[in-house]
Formats: C-alpha cells, structure tokens, sequence
C-alpha cells in the first residue's frame, strides 16, 4: 500500500469534526439522490402494475391513448375485426373507469374499476388472500384490496357497500395492489363494471389480444393497424412505457425527482468540496513537505482523490444501509422506493464522481504550493 | 591541505553567477547578489551569517527549490536552466536530501512511515524499503522508536528522524537550513556530529546553515554570508576523528 494511501487514511481520520461533517453531506446528498431515483423507480413501476399483471401479447388502445388510467374507449364490434386477424387467438375485453363508492356511513369515496371478462384468462386481481376470483362470478361480488379497507368502510369477505347506486358485496380480497393515484382499486366481473362505471355495451376500454402459437408480432400488429385504424396494438412493453412516460415526464413528477437529485449531488459536492479544501489548507505544510521532498504533483494529487475516494466509500456505505431502510418502510406504502443492482451501481459511481469532483479545488490550492514555504514554517 | 584535498573531490552543487531577485514592487529585494558557490562531495561546509542575509534563499536555489533570477546551477554536473516545477522536483528527488530548522515530519505517521515516506515518493515501496527505512533509523540512533509518532518524540529525535529521511534514498547533497536552531546544546552537537559522520561516510556534500559558533568545530569549511554576497571562506577545524578519516 503506498503511503499517500495511508497519508489520506490518517488525515481523514485525524480531524474528526472535519469527517463528520464530510459524511453528514455524503451520506444527505446520496440518500436523497438514492430516494428520489428509487421513487422514480417505484413510480414507474406502479404506474404500470396493471399493464405488468394482464395476460396479453398485444394491447388494443384507443389510438393515442397516454396511459392505463386513460378513459378514451374503443367501440365493441372493434373485437370482432381484431379476432378476424391471421395470428390473434382470443381478444379479451377490459373496462375500467372512476366510479363512486359509497360506505354504509353514507360517505362518499371515489374508486377506480377494473371489469374484465372471468372466464378469459385477461386482467384478474392477484394475491387474492381470502375469497377467490371464482366467487367474483356471484351476484354484486366484487373484489378489494385489504390496505384500502378503512377507507371503502368493509372489514373483509361479506362486507357491503354502494357503487354508483348498485349494492356491491366483497367477495375477494387482495393484499398490495396499490394505487399511486391513491384511489382504491375495485375489481369486477365485466359486465357488472359497465353498471359501475357508466361504459356502454356498444364499448370498452382495452381488448387484451393472445396471438397463435408462432404468430409475427410485428406482423399482427401491422395487420391489425391497418385493419382498424382507430386504434393502436401496443406490446406490453410499448404500454408500460407509454403510461410511465405520461405519468412521470407528462405530469412534470420525474422531473421533479431528477431535480431533487440534481440538488442533492449539488449540496453534497459543495459540502465535500468545503471539507476536503479545509483538510487541504491544514495539511498544507505536509503538502509542500511532500514538495521539498521532490515528489510529484501526482503523488500530491493522488493523497487528496485517496482522501475523496475513501470519504465517498465509507459515506456509501452509510447511505445505502439507510437507503435498505427506506426500502423496508416504504415497500407497503402507495409509492415505494425501489432500489435495484443498477440503481446502487449507478449511485456508487455518482457518489465517487461526486467525491473526485469535489477534489477540484483543493488539488487547485495544492498547485500553487511554493515548496520554498517549509524553510519560514 | 584539507583544504586542497576537498578541492579535487567531486562538486555536488554548483552555483555561478547567482543573483537572486524575491517579492515583487516595493517589496523586491536582491537576496543573492553575484554569489559562486561549490559544495563538493564528502565535506560538510557550514554557511554561517546574520538572519536576513539570504542563508535560506542560497539553500533553496542550491537545492532545486528556486530558479536563480541571473546565474546558473548544477546538480551533480547537470545543469538545471530551463527546467520546470516538475523537472525540478524530480531533481530534488534523485540528488538531494533537506532538513529543516522545523523537522516537518509528518504528525499522522510513525518515525519509520516517515522515512518512508521519503522512498515512497520516489516510487519505492514493499520490503527493500522498509528496511532501508529501518536502517537509516537505526543509524542516527532510534533504533528503538520505529512506531512512535512525532508528538512521542524530543525535538532532537524529531530532528534525528528528519536527517534519517534525508538520507535514506542516499542522496548526493544533503541542504541542512539551521538544524539546530529548535535543540538545546547536547542535542544540537549529536545532530551535528551525525551530520558531519554523514558527508564522511558516503562521500556527500552536507551543507549546514546557520549561525551558532558552536557548529563551527564541525566544519570542514565555514563560508560567510552578509547581505546576499559571500564574503568569507575559511577551512574549518572539523572534529579530530573525522579529519583523519577524511585526510587519509
Ligand atoms: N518571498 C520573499 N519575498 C520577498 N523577500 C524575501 C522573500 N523571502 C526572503 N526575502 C528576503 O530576502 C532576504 C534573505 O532572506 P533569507 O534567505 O531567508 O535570509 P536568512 O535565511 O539568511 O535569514 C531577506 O531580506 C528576506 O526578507
Ligand atoms: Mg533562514
């Protein structure tokens, strides 16, 4: 290990005021920045949960429809022409819409539904914890999710309530299926979700298209654009991105999130910079003894990017076991914070940018050294 | 007749010509006016003369620190016009080894990281230079405080680490600036005394500065500096022991 190594390791810990300080900014500004790209990541992946769970290889939209939550509908005879495309196998109708629940306290609370055909394998509720998807084939039966409980006012299995006018009875419950947009989610048999949410017999929101076994996507898709041009056939993946590009960057939260971060390196950067440059300044007659010795400006440079690198590592560490508990607090809540490989892997290499940026100015006051100052000090 | 002797030896450093000009506008001030200077191999030569007479400044130009504003110098033959900062340290690095009247060791590091230190710059590193390290410690007599830091150390063992780092990459020129100015009087003669064993030994030329008559027995050759110029130059006495390993 060279000794500029050590040299680095000893002065940052010989002040330790000044280390404090340098991980208190480290370690805000990578939390922050780690916070907002996990919401940024939790986000886009709420956002699309639906489009993530439905069983299709193709979606038919409504031509420019934004986003799964988009109330634009599609006209019913659109099924036949799609089930009359070489390639599709089934087409499975889905309507959603906002709806109004209403509590037997008489309150009133708006609901999102999702009506989809259950005897097709289309847009079903999962993790179902009590009840089943079988029982939602009942009369009135529908199915909610069980952090939502307080707010629809039912306490599980066999509880009733209102919507929009029609008496509704809980016969499936689910367990974390969260909405961002914090209106519960109310799963239904099709037909009854048309009562619920107003959608005529004549339309329907998504036909959720199977393809045969060997069937061209590109091919079907153009087949279908053309027979039906009205409409859209997005792959799963084109309607996660569509819906989380309209959610995050439509709505201006993304760039909220990346601003917030952007901040955060900011801060960070000026506090490490601020520290590293007072260490510097202290250990100014080391550097220009180093100087006097006849090292080199590199071996110099090399004490304080040693000094950076071992500040952004112990403060990495720190932020991401904080980071794992806002993880662990959040992954229940309506928008959790998601932390991947790639995500820790690219705040690693922002903290240790960071920390070698905030180098700069220190590595400018050790240029001027005059090693001629050792023989007055 | 010593005199003579340190004449043919080899010169180390080299200065011809030098004017020295520092500080700018109303603060300039000619430092070095005209000065010839040859420090040669194997003797310690003693600059002695008032604070302010430009002792330090001829140290810093002789020693690659500063480049001379008129004049020239040479470090072992090579001469050093035209060079930058960086060729300059490099200079320093392979030729030249400093002490300081303020020890500058390093707080955070040892007494042997210290010494270190000093090869570690020069890229070397692993087992050889530990124990060159150790060597040169054991040499000024600290054999036994390797691990100390140098707030555990007197100021003339603090001084004894420093001349250990200065010759632990053996240096051609060892530049001493007032060395014993910090020590009291015992101290200050056994830094002397391994200073003047040290240009004996290896065949270096030590240059000491600095104004105490106590330093002059040790000298093979005592110049004086008054107000930038070198005004006097007499052999010294230079312990009995020594002359006559270096005359025979
Ligand atoms: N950086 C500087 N700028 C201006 N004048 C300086 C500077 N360094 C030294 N001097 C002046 O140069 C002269 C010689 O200084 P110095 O070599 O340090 O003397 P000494 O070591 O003999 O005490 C002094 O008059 C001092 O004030
Ligand atoms: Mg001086």
């Amino acid at each position: 290990m060279p000794l500029n190594f050590t040299l680095a390791l000893r002065n940052l810990f010989h002040d330790r005021l000044r280390f404090v300080a340098t991980m208190v900014g480290i370690v805000f500004s990578v939390v922050l920045v780690l916070v907002q790209m996990g919401l940024y990541l939790g986000f886009g992946r709420v956002v699309s949960t639906m489009i993530d769970h439905a069983s299709a290889d193709l979606w038919i939209v409504r031509q420019g429809t934004k986003c799964f939550e988009d109330p634009s509908l599609l006209d019913a005879h659109v099924r036949d022409d799609v089930l009359a495309t070489a390639g599709v196998a089934s087409a499975v109708p889905v309507v959603i819409g906002f709806s109004d629940w209403r509590l037997p306290s008489g309150e009133m609370t708006p609901v999102f539904v999702v009506g989809t055909d259950l005897n097709a394998n289309g847009l079903h509720p999962w993790n179902v914890t009590a009840g089943s998807i079988k029982a939602l084939a009942n009369d009135k039966a529908v199915a909610v999710d069980q952090t939502y409980f307080k707010r629809l006012g039912v306490s599980g299995i066999g509880s009733t309530a209102d919507l929009r006018g029609r008496p509704v009875r809980v016969s499936a419950v689910t367990d974390g299926i969260r909405s961002f947009t914090t209106t519960p989610y109310v799963f239904a048999d099709l037909k009854r979700a048309r009562d619920y949410t107003g959608v005529p017999s004549n339309k329907l929101s998504y036909l959720l298209v199977k393809l045969k076994p060997g069937a061209d996507v590109a091919q079907v898709q153009r087949a279908l654009h053309s027979a039906i041009p009205s409409t859209e056939a997005l792959t799963r993946a084109a309607f996660r991105d569509r819906s989380r590009n309209f959610w995050l960057f439509g709505t201006g939260a993304g760039a909220a999130l990346f601003a917030g971060a952007l901040l955060g390196l900011i801060v960070g950067t000026v506090i490490v910079a601020q520290t590293l440059y007072s260490s510097t300044k202290d250990h100014i007659d080391e550097f220009a003894t180093l100087r006097a010795l006849g090292s080199s400006n590199a071996y110099i440079y090399r004490v304080i990017i040693y000094q950076a690198l071992l500040s952004a590592a112990i403060g990495f560490c720190f932020a991401a076991v904080i980071g794992f508990i806002v993880v662990e607090v959040t992954t229940k809540g309506a928008l959790p914070v998601v932390i991947t490989p790639a995500l820790i892997a690219a705040i690693f290499g922002l903290t240790v940018a960071m920390c070698i940026a905030s180098a700069f100015a220190a590595i400018l006051r050790v240029l001027r050294i005059d090693p001629v100052m050792v023989f007055t000090r | 007749m010593s005199r003579n002797l340190y004449a043919m030896a080899q010169p180390v450093l080299e200065a011809k010509g030098l004017t020295q000009v520092l500080g700018s506008g109303a603060a300039k001030v000619r430092a070095l006016k005209d000065v010839n200077f040859t420090l040669r191999a194997g003797e310690l030569a003693l600059l002695m003369g008032p604070s302010g007479s430009g002792k330090t400044t001829l140290l810093s130009v002789l020693g690659c620190m500063l480049t001379p504003t008129v004049g020239a110098v040479s470090v072992c033959g090579k001469s050093t016009a035209g060079a930058d900062a960086e060729e300059l340290a490099r200079l320093r690095r392979e030729h030249v080894g400093f002490i300081f009247q303020s020890y500058h060791l390093f707080s955070t590091l040892t007494a042997l990281e210290n010494v270190q230190l000093a090869l570690d710059v020069r890229g070397r590193r692993g087992n050889d230079a530990e124990s060159r390290a150790r060597h040169a410690l054991v040499r000024v007599g600290l054999a036994e405080k390797f691990a100390a830091t140098p707030r555990e150390l007197s100021g003339g063992e603090q001084q004894r680490v420093a001349i250990a780092r200065a010759i632990v990459s053996d240096p051609s020129a060892v530049l001493a600036d007032e060395p014993t100015a910090a020590l009291d009087g015992e101290n200050g003669q056994s830094v002397m005394t391994i200073l003047s064993t040290l240009a004996k030994e290896a065949k270096r030329g030590v240059l000491v500065v600095g104004h105490d008559p106590r330093l002059m027995p040790f000298a093979d050759r005592i110049i004086s500096i008054a107000d930038g110029r070198l005004v006097d130059e007499r052999s010294g006495t230079g312990p009995p022991r020594l002359r006559a390993a270096g005359g025979s």
